[in-house]
């Protein structure tokens, strides 16, 4: 009578097997490599670059135990970390600083398991070393300069209307420009709101003064796009770090997480993080003399050979020393588009900066200009182009011989000279490597010591039951392993404290089981029925007990942060393993071995001790 | 094996003026520690800077407090962690300088005397970050009690719900009570620790009312009064209810010996937190509700005559 359907059964095994495979990736270890991928859209990671990377290797007499092309990087494989470093050094020589080349390392599971996606799963910075840094953007700094910006440009558009004003001054959120009387309000306040429409524009008649403030959804935007923009030199800036897997990203509207595993040297890490680099702009010398001497190794006083970047390969560029304009005057590029539908790049000057410009290029037509990006001590050239006329009002637009992706890569990097606005480090968490291993093995240590102390106890006292039960619970292990790779959830320590504890609490339904069972067999019940009761009796129990755990478990997940989130994914799908295997896992093994004796006259559930009537 | 031999029923409603003194008086105790001495919060709550050192000999903690003090970085603790050779040292924030760097400070500082010093961990959390979490911990803490009182009112009972509920919370207030009379550290992992415990003591309140409402249905139980109801259903329970938490907190103890420094927190909140569990499930909650009016009315529902057909 106790038998399940073979389909339940079926169920058992597939779930076994899915399991088995799922947690396999985690016991493999991982093996060192190398990874190279590139920071620019117009440098890509693609098969030629494999080619090159093989033959580098090849002359160094390095054999890599593989080559994975995924996306946008390279990974390469080696057999010991000595290797891997030697191979680093090859590979950074042959490709230059056009690619990051960083250490990294693999999962060591054979590829049958990667074909089938199953990875292991991935170790938080507690567990793996490394740094976190909690980032808050300053929101007020970003709109005082976007408010600088429109004092600038209704300056410019009142100038050019030849609307006669007194004075603008930023009061706050508030600008307020002060007219002579009424005519020039009325003509102020139209121009305005008509150039100026993110702008909100009210008049005070009696003062003669006109207010304009932010709509609301421009705020919003602006300190939308300062995250952004921030996030994305972050993004450059840590790529120099070499750390392979970083994590940046926004967390809650004005803040940033930056988690770097595997970095150790966190002085380094925060000096690049707040760094700013700078952006110069100065005059190219085309003098061919000039730049003969300079290549030959003769570089004329109060000039510099840099180097220049493109798609086809570096080139020298000579430029002098004298900086006409630097970075603090970009309020913002973005690639886009010119009159002609070209690939373009649209530079926001601020008033300083577009008044300079408009006398440099007033004295330097046909000329080329430099647009230098000096980082880490580094100065490289990110694009020179000629200049065909005067430009004015601050709005300057590079385009000619490149592509979207260059377009793009060129605006990123105008930009990743300054950051939107100014951050903060709240919050930084570092873990040293060794304390990361030992985390791992106190987690797994006292996860198996309960876990063994348990599995002792419960067959001492309910025999093969206990048995059973402890073999659903081992099941319940791999289950929750199996989809915390299956999810690539991040483990943390709270989340192997999680595990551990999802396993104390698992065998309670077990228990609540068994002990239903020698209840039932107390009052007499013959051993199947008494499975049956007392299955289907525990079952509501388990079933309430289980939801309220569940909901302690969600609030946890939707309220907590860092450690305590990490703690509560784990608890949630635990307790969800939990049900499947301590009922349907364990009901399965008693089905399996009292199912098909139908003589049944006791059953090993440890001593049922009756009281004697 | 069979630990327990209950021929009777156990009266544990008739304790109930007892039990609920004792209760009360720990309670209030618990209270008591939290307000004179305060909760001991990481410096995830207060904000600050917290190092953690490794040195292949014993460190001397005088020595290293002194070399400490010497950068005026306001009140510094330097304790011993686990072993005499890892040392924690935490900082106050200080308004003005970059606290980033102060981990790099003191570090070179330490460097300077000992080569030795290895640095583990460093956690450095700005002044704004703790009110955050203390208003998350509250909320997520009311969200679990309104969601299981939720959950227990409709598969159960108000009266159950609202007993349930006081039990949970004396657990977690005793918990806290104790945190804060050794003065042990609470951090963000022993939260996590605590509303675990808010779920799981839960469990027990489940699995003892679940009897009761099974016990209101037999008929054999018909005439009995709701104390003795109720004192058959935790007698019946009691096996199961010691043996789940002797089981659950051999693992929580498994973690306490072996998790080191970064569990023991956690474990000692759910160590405490089990152990009043099966005091209060059975002996608070139970009594609140037969106070509160618990009758075989509310749980059993009418059963509707049967409309026959009739000519």
């Amino acid at each position: 009578m106790n038998r399940y359907p073979l389909w339940k059964y079926l169920v058992i095994a597939v779930a076994l097997i899915i399991a088995t495979i799922y947690t396999l990736p985690n016991f493999y270890g991982e093996t060192p490599a190398v990874q190279v991928s590139s920071t620019r859209q117009s440098i890509t990671v693609d098969t030629a670059l494999m080619g090159r990377v093989e033959e580098a290797l090849k002359a160094q007499n390095i054999s890599p135990d593989g080559l994975y092309l995924d996306g946008s990087s390279l990974k390469i494989r080696f057999k010991d970390a000595d290797t891997q470093i030697k191979a680093r050094d090859a590979i950074q020589h042959a490709l230059g600083d056009s690619y990051i080349i960083a250490l990294n390392l693999l999962p060591a599971s054979p590829q049958w398991l990667a074909d089938l996606k199953a990875y292991p799963m991935f170790l938080g910075l507690d567990l793996r070393g490394g740094v976190h840094f909690l980032l808050q953007v300053d929101m007020q700094a970003a709109i005082d300069k976007t408010m600088e910006r429109y004092a600038g440009d209704i300056r410019r558009e009142l100038k050019n209307k030849q609307v006669r004003y007194g004075s603008i001054k930023r009061n706050g959120n508030v600008l307020e420009v002060q007219l002579r009387d009424a005519d020039t309000l009325k003509a102020a306040q139209n121009v305005v709101s008509r150039t100026l429409p993110t702008l909100v524009v009210s008049s005070d008649d009696a003062a003669y003064k006109l207010t304009a403030t932010l709509k609301p959804e421009e705020v919003t935007k602006i300190q939308g796009d300062a995250v952004k923009q921030n996030i994305s030199t972050l993004h450059n800036r840590v790529n120099e770090l070499g750390t392979s897997e970083p994590i940046i990203q926004q967390a809650g509207p004005n803040r940033i997480v930056v988690e770097l595993p595997g970095i150790q040297d966190t002085a380094r890490a925060k000096d690049i993080i707040g760094r700013t680099a700078t952006l110069e702009v100065r005059m190219v010398e085309d003098d061919q003399g000039k730049v003969s001497d300079a290549l030959a190794g003769n570089i004329p006083a109060g000039y510099d050979l840099l180097d220049e970047a493109t798609s086809h390969g570096d080139s020298k560029i000579l430029v002098k020393k004298d900086v006409e304009l630097t970075g603090d005057n970009i309020n913002n590029a973005q690639a886009g588009f010119d009159e002609n539908g070209a690939p373009a790049v649209h530079i926001n000057l601020d008033s300083t900066g577009a008044s300079i410009f408009r006398q440099v290029t007033a004295e330097n037509i046909g000329k080329r200009m430099a647009m230098i990006l000096v980082e880490k001590g580094r100065a490289e050239v990110v694009t020179a182009p000629v200049i065909r006329s005067e430009i004015g009002g601050g709005r300057v637009q590079i385009s000619g011989s490149m592509n979207p992706a260059e377009a793009n890569d060129t605006a990123l990097l105008l930009r990743a000279g300054s950051l939107a606005a100014p951050m903060n480090i709240i919050e930084e968490r570092t873990v040293g490597p060794s304390l990361g291993k030992e985390n791992i093995e106190k987690g797994f240590h006292s996860t198996l010591w309960g876990f063994a102390a348990i599995a002792v106890f419960m067959v001492i006292y309910y025999g093969v039951f206990g048995v059973f039960s402890a073999i659903s619970l081992a099941v319940n292990v791999f289950l929750l392993l199996a989809i915390l790779s299956i999810l690539q959830a991040t483990l943390t320590l709270p989340g192997i404290a999680a595990i551990a504890l999802a396993l104390g609490m698992a065998i309670d339904a077990n228990v609540l089981i068994n002990e239903r069972i020698r209840e039932e067999l107390r009052n007499g019940v013959p051993p199947h029925s008494a499975i049956q009761a007392g299955y289907g009796h525990a079952w509501a129990t388990i079933l309430d007990s289980n939801v309220t755990t569940l909901i302690a478990g969600l609030a946890l997940l939707i309220f907590g942060t860092g450690p305590v989130r990490g703690f509560a994914v784990v608890h949630c799908i635990g307790i969800l393993t939990s049900m499947f295997s301590a009922v349907l896992v364990s009901r399965g093994l008693v089905n399996l071995w009292y199912g098909r004796r139908r003589k049944l006259t006791s059953l090993a559930i440890g001593q049922v001790w009756k009281p004697e009537k | 094996m069979e630990l327990f031999r209950i021929k009777r029923d156990i009266p544990f409603m008739s304790y109930g003026r007892l039990t609920t003194a004792i209760s009360l008086v720990t309670f209030i105790l618990a209270v008591f520690f939290l307000a004179t001495r305060g909760l001991n919060y990481s410096v995830e709550f207060t904000g600050g800077t917290v190092l953690e050192v490794q040195y292949q000999q014993s460190a001397d903690l005088n020595l290293i407090r002194d070399s400490v003090d010497s950068l005026k970085l306001g009140e510094a603790t330097v304790q011993s962690l686990g072993s005499s050779s890892d040392v924690m040292i935490r900082l106050p924030n200080k308004p003005g300088t970059t606290s980033a760097q102060l981990s790099d400070k003191v570090m070179s500082l330490l460097k300077a005397k000992d080569s030795t010093v290895q640095l583990r961990k460093v956690d450095f959390v700005g002044p704004s970050v703790g009110e955050e979490l203390v208003t998350h911990g509250l909320t997520a803490a009311i969200l679990v009690c309104l969601g299981i009182m939720a959950y227990l009112a409709i598969r159960f009972e108000w009266r159950f719900a609202v007993s349930a509920i006081i039990a949970n919370m004396h657990d977690v207030v005793i918990i806290l009570g104790c945190f804060a009379f050794f003065r042990w550290e609470f951090s963000l992992t022993v939260l996590a620790g605590v509303l675990a415990v808010l779920g799981y003591s839960v469990n027990e309140s489940v699995v003892v009312f679940d009897r009761i409402r099974e016990n209101f249905r037999k008929p054999g139980l018909r005439g009995k009064t709701t104390a003795s109801i109720i004192d058959n259903a935790i007698t019946a329970t009691m096996s199961r209810t010691i043996i789940t938490h002797f089981s659950t907190e051999m693992m929580v103890v498994s973690m306490l010996v072996f998790g080191g420094p970064a569990l023991h927190g956690f474990a000692m909140a759910l160590t405490i937190g089990i152990i009043f569990g099966i005091y209060s499930s059975v002996l608070v909650a139970s009594p609140i509700a037969l106070w509160l009016g618990v009758s075989r009315e509310h749980m059993v529902k009418p059963v509707k005559p049967k409309e026959e057909a009739v000519v």
